[in-house]
């Protein structure tokens, strides 16, 4: 019973903790230290709720989270329910709740997975036949188009995509500062990061709370890429090329999508930080935050191969 | 010898700029390298109606080929996936910035002119 009291408790700490940190604005100065954080809240929050009905509905096995589910299997296999205990209705709904929730998590991972790596591929091929290099940009895509985008489609050998538009659009100091941020997305892999947050939304579209999350990693993630810009290229560039890039007008939209709420609040906050940089947060602070999200991520795993206490 | 994508890019290229599908023949004559041997455009032509870049109907004795969509159409497809407005299908590009409406792009505007001005 203490572990599944545990791992609620554990659950509900970080639903609640995710909510109070989408408010949380100290992240725009560290957003590497807040991207680590976000992903230890998640992967405990999925966890920490499974465990919980998991270990509550396995608890007359004796034996834990994990081992506990091996014997009900082998027992369930060998017909029956083969528990040292009583099994009760309360019990059993907790298990098939549990179960059901594990395997929607994992296999909604999977798919959205594969839909994206199947999409990417779609995506790198088109680009292989319409796009063409520019002596003026080496190693970039060019795409000829008078909307402006520049992107990357990230995998083991990314590429970096810029429109003609874009090339129009932007001062050549400008564009070194775009290729710059789109390089540090190539090379932090922040494509990885953005995923399982994304098959989260996928798999719990009415969740507002999912929504701001994704919004809010999303952002962070543009954030860390301008920090490493930044270092190679003028800050203000950077943030004069964002400006340009909100206000282009890129293409029309198909069904009045152009412009996903909040959109200009995330350019103005990411222009902000740029023009007029905030203090890093101290480096005790950074390092007290990272140990904090080791030890959560830790905490659930742990949880579930804890056999229960007699 | 090009690269099989360089092949693929410059033989679409071709076929685009034709007004009428084209055999393979037409092709070999229309491609730029002329020490392409006329079985590799062959395969490569076969290749792109496989991956659904080509139609092809029979003349004949020989394939006439024909562009299954246009340049623009693909770029387009590109272009709206890369401003994340293909709604479900989703390549999880990580773009650098998206484009605001009306009265946000106003404000936008206002920021670069004091940041240009300074």
């Amino acid at each position: 019973m203490i572990t599944a009291a545990a791992l609620a408790i554990l659950a509900v700490v970080c639903g609640i903790g995710a909510w109070r940190f989408t408010h949380a604005r100290w992240t725009y100065r560290a957003p590497h230290v807040a991207i680590v954080l976000w992903q230890a809240l998640g992967v405990t929050w999925g966890l920490a709720g499974t465990g919980a009905l998991l270990a509550y509905a396995l608890e007359p096995y004796r034996q834990g989270v994990l081992h506990g589910l091996y014997s009900f299997i082998c027992s369930a296999f060998d017909g029956g329910y083969d528990a040292p205990g009583p099994y009760d209705v309360p019990r059993i709904l907790a298990l098939i709740t549990g179960l059901t929730a594990l395997s929607v998590l994992v296999v909604v991972l999977l798919t959205a997975a594969s839909q994206t790596l199947r999409a990417r591929r779609r995506h790198r091929v088109l680009l292989a036949l319409v796009s063409h290099d520019d002596p003026g940009v080496p190693g970039v895509r060019v795409l000829d188009h008078p909307g402006a985008t520049a992107y990357c489609v990230p995998g083991l050998r990314s590429q970096v995509v810029v429109s003609a538009g874009t090339l129009k659009l932007l001062s050549p100091d400008e564009l070194t500062a775009v290729l710059a941020h789109e390089s540090a997305h190539v090379r932090e892999r922040h494509d990885l990061v953005l995923l399982p947050f994304a098959a989260l939304h996928r798999a719990l579209p009415w969740s507002r709370l999912v929504r701001l999350i994704q919004s809010e990693v999303g952002l962070l993630v543009e954030m860390a890429a301008d920090d490493a810009a930044r270092r190679y290229c003028s800050p203000r560039r950077l943030a004069t090329a964002l400006l340009r890039f909100g206000t282009a007008g890129s293409v029309p939209a198909p069904q009045g999508t152009l412009g996903a709420a909040g959109t200009c609040d995330a350019v103005m906050a990411r222009v902000q930080r740029l023009v007029t940089p905030l203090p890093d947060l101290p480096r005790r602070i950074r390092y007290a935050i990272v140990a904090f999200s080791v030890t959560l991520t830790s905490s659930a795993p742990l949880l579930w191969l804890l056999p229960f206490p007699h | 010898m090009k690269g099989l994508g360089e092949l693929e890019r410059s033989i679409m290229d071709i076929i685009w700029a034709q007004s009428s599908p084209v055999t393979a023949r037409e092709v070999g004559r229309l491609i730029a390298d002329r020490d392409l041997a006329p079985t590799t455009v062959m395969t490569v032509l076969d290749r792109l109606t496989r991956k659904g870049f080509l139609m092809r109907t029979r003349s004949g004795r020989a394939w006439r080929y024909e562009p299954a969509e246009s340049r623009d159409a693909y770029v387009a497809e590109l272009m709206l996936e890369a401003l994340d407005m293909t709604g479900d299908r989703s390549a999880a590009l990580t773009r650098f910035a998206q484009a605001v409406s009306g009265s946000e792009a106003e404000i936008l505007l206002r920021a670069l002119s004091e940041l240009e001005d300074e």
